[in-house]
């Protein structure tokens, strides 16, 4: 690249930080409408029970209380993509978050008030809540409205994957070492810091519905919203206020919103819904909690062979989007590192948990903690470098991989070079462990999308530019700002391409009835997907107003250079405002406006899951080094060291700043996060018993970017904000492996785990004795291992 | 417990009467009445930090705060701070230059957090080393970030120096 940027590659504050750091901007939980009522739910006290009946009689009679809704009352059809999920449940509930009765009323004291007059009468059953049971032929049938026994031979089957390349048997039989682990990972939950909200009015004059609603998706969630409501989509209008975090919970249209709906359309006012943080908890969605089998083999000189994975995911009662994550997870096992063969299962099973829904990184931080674990273990058992068993079968641009993906660029081999480099890999790794705190350093490296995905029938996003009589530009984009920097890479783009001062740009994003079409924010898409949109329609735009110039200016010549709010060729120059009075008010009067929708070049995969489903790659590898204080098994996370093939570096800023919280989010996962479910119940539905990082628990982040210069992304730009939790998990369990010679099958790594785990394997010489706590657990987990 | 109480506080600067339930909650007097939505409803239980508000010269969530203990106190929230030449406080512009806001959410917490905090050490002559400054984010729950931002915006307010 020789072109010099002005703006792009230089560190630039978020363009719509001011308004967000001072109290300005208006979140779900700041709107009010005249007349506004407030909603509450009823949900079941139990995970499983039939309900034989709801009195409801008292709540109607309370003074303030406007609607009272149960099933009975509610026209609707099933949500979610299955269509197995009623919004309202009548006759049986199936899980802790269930919905039974709605209530709107003139306050929020009100509608609780009426929540608790509510009598349900309920018939206790035994639920079933690990999946393996669930599969059994004497297991009941869970979801009644699943099409498991039909589509894939188990009733309660909600989905399932099947996918393979190469001769998997040949290759496990030139195999030198086959490692075969099974690995558990947790229920995990976003928690996003505002709670889940909905602001619902409805016209019963215009028949129209309009949905303050914070989701990531608006274009799908209207046709969802559309289809339970039995109503005509194009009747409904989503506006977006600011939404206070999403990684992946606001991909699926929850019950709260076409309930909320309903209770507007119902008494025509106002509702607004508000999630309490303890319903948050019980009632957003959650990661997939899975059991991965792998079995994973390598040659003599350490070349992979073969990978066959079977994975058993706890769906819940209620199929989501999550249930596809088998999608991201099928693509790490065929196409990261390269390997001549591959089977992969995976099944969705109902439970009567929770359903599980989506959360940034989509089923990988899952697949990569079980393939960087296997790698490790194969490399031991070669009795080979870890880094350079992962050079050696490392990803190289041009490849196409078994499952059909062109990586026509790809950093994987630099990003592995870097973190082993820049974080002394080998000098920790083999460095003596001695004394309490053992210091260990662990690899692991990551493929996701970069360029989009195309698993909807269009993958695409539209931008409107308007460019006014005085020179101000108006952004109107199909893509969604959630917090994660979309507005202010959009505006950087539009700074550079047309020489327009940031204070002259707006950006409309969050209204359906204005903005056009966009899949969703999702997949780390918006900036390749939307930058490439956006740079589509700076060049139409950029067509009439060089036509324009060129005759005000009585030259010949495309050559013009937009800079500093002016049109320039050589010594000719023109203001650009002036340019669009012009073509406004002179014949044949045109207004400065374009539109242009851009779809990536990316295709659908086919029926066995073969294509190249993403506009472009992402690889990434992190380095990470722990200290095990082993006399309480604390794990303390001291450098992460991240290297990641971005394509090109837009906004330096915003992308430290996604490095930095996907890690945090991804060391949470590894060491301190989990949700504690017994029997379907949820023991620590708060931020006192959920852990997450605080600033204390941040250790030093070091990120070396690397530029491949994808020429499918906006400035060879490719997706980024996935990837940097996604290998983390698994480096950190690498680390703690390497510091104290024990592996974890399991996460998180609580310092209880490690320190059971530590008491083991001093067994016959144990330098202190064991409480009798730890005594207990030491025999409950005789016989499971970790 | 429904007898109402008035009060009288200082709020961002202006001496207000109101009249609140001994039961009301400092946040739901802010937001519902006075109509500051800048305190933020993370979670109601202490935990997040997002309601902070300084209440003379101490950060405190508003969550766990009885409205009538504000009676004769100094209430400044997100609203109260910068002036008519700096509509931003020299707090909030660095949490933006150092990239420490991304969904905003925690954002107004953090800042009465730093705010209160500058100032006291300010008083005292103290510059805080980085782990003082970590120590004293810790009420605050962040899901974007990763904290290090924040804790960088920090440690650059203190940088400034010149106003001590």
């Amino acid at each position: 690249m020789t072109k010099e940027f002005k703006h792009i590659g230089k560190a630039t504050q978020k363009f719509d930080g001011k308004e967000r750091v001072s109290g300005k901007a208006v979140y779900g939980h700041d709107l009010e409408l005249p007349g506004m009522l407030y909603a509450a739910i009823l949900r079941t006290r139990y995970p499983c029970a039939e309900i034989l009946s709801i009195n409801t009689s008292k709540a109607k009679a309370l003074e303030g209380v406007e609607c009272v809704l149960t099933a009975e009352d509610a026209d609707v059809h099933n949500i979610s993509y299955k269509r197995d999920h009623p919004i309202l449940k009548k006759g049986r509930v199936n899980c802790i978050r269930d919905e039974i009765v709605a209530v709107a009323a003139r306050s929020k004291e009100i509608a609780e008030e009426a929540i608790r007059l509510i009598e349900v009468e309920y018939r206790v059953k035994k639920g079933v809540y690990d999946p393996f049971e669930a599969l059994l032929d004497t297991a009941p049938i869970i979801n009644e409205f699943g099409k498991g026994l039909e589509s894939f031979d188990n009733k309660n089957i909600a989905e399932a994957f099947h996918y393979e390349h190469g001769d998997l048997e040949a290759e496990k039989a030139r195999s030198k070492v086959i490692v075969k682990k099974r690995y558990e990972l947790p229920r995990v939950t976003h928690a996003c810091m505002a709670t889940s909200n909905i602001t619902a009015d409805y016209s019963p004059l215009t028949g129209r519905l309009t949905l303050w609603a914070s989701t990531q998706v608006p274009f799908l969630y209207l046709r969802d919203m559309a289809h339970a409501l039995k109503m005509a989509p194009s009747n409904i209008r989503v506006v977006q206020p600011v939404i206070g975090g999403g990684f992946g919970s606001k991909l699926d249209m929850l019950p709260f919103e076409p309930i909320c709906a309903l209770l507007a359309i119902k008494t025509a006012k106002p509702v607004q819904l508000l999630y309490s943080r303890e319903e948050e908890f019980l009632a957003s969605p959650t990661r997939q909690p899975m059991v991965i089998d792998l079995t994973t083999g390598a040659d003599e000189q350490g070349k992979f062979t073969f990978r066959a994975v079977e994975i058993i995911m706890d769906n819940g009662a209620y199929t989501s989007w999550g249930a596809t994550t088998p999608f991201v997870m099928m693509q790490t096992f065929s196409s990261l590192y390269q390997v001549p063969a591959c089977r992969f299962d995976a099944r969705a099973v109902y439970t009567n948990n929770p359903f599980a829904g989506s959360f940034r990184g989509y089923g990988n931080p899952q697949a990569t903690f079980a393939l960087e674990s296997n790698i490790d273990l194969m490399a031991e058992a070669l009795g080979m470098d870890k880094a350079e068993i992962r050079l050696l079968n490392a990803n190289y641009p041009g490849e196409i991989t078994g499952q059909g993906l062109h990586y026509n660029t790809c950093g994987a081999i630099p990003a592995l070079k870097a973190v082993v480099e820049k974080g002394r890999y080998h000098a920790i790794a083999h460095a003596p462990k001695e004394g309490r705190y053992k210091r260990g350093i662990g690899l692991a490296s990551m493929l996701h999308v970069g360029g989009g995905a195309k698993i909807y029938r269009s993958d695409g996003c539209g931008t409107t530019l308007k460019l006014d009589d005085y020179g101000y530009l108006t952004i109107i984009t199909g893509s969604n700002e959630i917090g994660q920097g979309s507005e202010t890479v959009l505006a950087m783009i539009a700074m550079e391409e047309l020489g327009i001062e940031q204070d002259k740009i707006k950006i409309i994003n969050t209204d359906t009835d204005v903005k056009p079409w966009d899949v969703g924010v999702h997949a780390s898409r918006t900036s390749f997907v939307a930058g490439n949109s956006l740079l589509g329609a700076i060049s139409l735009l950029k067509e009439k107003l060089n036509k324009k110039a060129a005759e005000l200016l009585h030259i010949e010549g495309p050559d013009f250079v937009y800079e500093n709010g002016m049109i320039r060729v050589d010594a000719h120059e023109i203001k650009i405002d002036k340019v669009v009075r012009d073509i406004h008010f002179m014949p044949p009067h045109q207004l400065c406006e374009v539109s242009f929708f851009y779809e990536p070049s990316s295709e659908f995969q086919d029926k066995q899951f073969k294509g190249d489903v993403s506009g472009s790659y992402a690889f990434a590898s992190q380095a990470i080094e722990v200290e095990v204080d082993t006399l309480t098994g604390a794990v303390r996370v001291l450098e992460v060291h991240v290297s990641q093939d971005v394509g090109r570096v837009l906004n330096p800023l915003g992308l430290q700043g996604q490095i930095e919280g996907g890690v945090a989010t991804g060391i949470g996962y590894a060491l301190t996060e989990e949700m504690i479910y017994e029997d379907g119940l949820l023991k620590n539905p708060s931020f006192h018993g959920y852990k997450l990082l605080t600033a204390n628990d941040m250790p030093k982040v070091h990120f070396y970017p690397i530029e491949t210069n994808d020429g499918a992304g906006p400035y060879g730009a490719k997706g980024a904000s996935e990837a940097p939790l996604i290998p983390t998990s698994a480096a950190i369990a690498n680390a703690v492996a390497n510091a104290i010679g024990v592996r974890f099958y399991s996460l998180p790594l609580t310092a209880e785990k490690v320190l059971f785990a530590l008491v083991q394997k001093s067994v016959g010489t144990p330098r202190r004795c064991a409480t009798l706590s730890e005594h207990a657990q030491i025999e409950k987990q005789k016989g499971h291992g970790f | 417990m429904n007898n109402w109480v008035e009060i009288t506080m200082k709020l961002n600067g202006k001496t207000v009467s109101c009249r609140v339930k001994p039961s009301s909650l400092l946040i739901d007097l802010l937001r519902d009445e006075f109509k500051l939505k800048g305190a933020k409803p993370g979670c109601l239980e202490g935990e997040c930090g997002a309601c902070a508000v300084i209440i003379d010269g101490n950060a405190i969530n508003s969550c766990m705060y009885l409205a009538i203990n504000a009676e004769g106190k100094e209430v400044t929230t997100i609203e109260g701070l910068g002036s008519d030449d700096n509509l931003l406080d020299a707090v909030q512009e660095k949490m933006l230059s150092h990239g420490a806001v991304q969904c905003g959410f925690c954002s107004t917490g953090v800042a009465m957090s730093i705010k209160a905090y500058s100032e006291k050490m300010k008083a005292l002559g103290i510059k805080p080393t980085r782990e003082e400054i970590k120590k004293t984010l810790e009420g605050h729950l962040c899901r974007c970030t990763g904290y290090i931002k924040i804790i960088d915006a920090a440690e650059a307010v203190f940088e400034e120096g010149s106003e001590m």
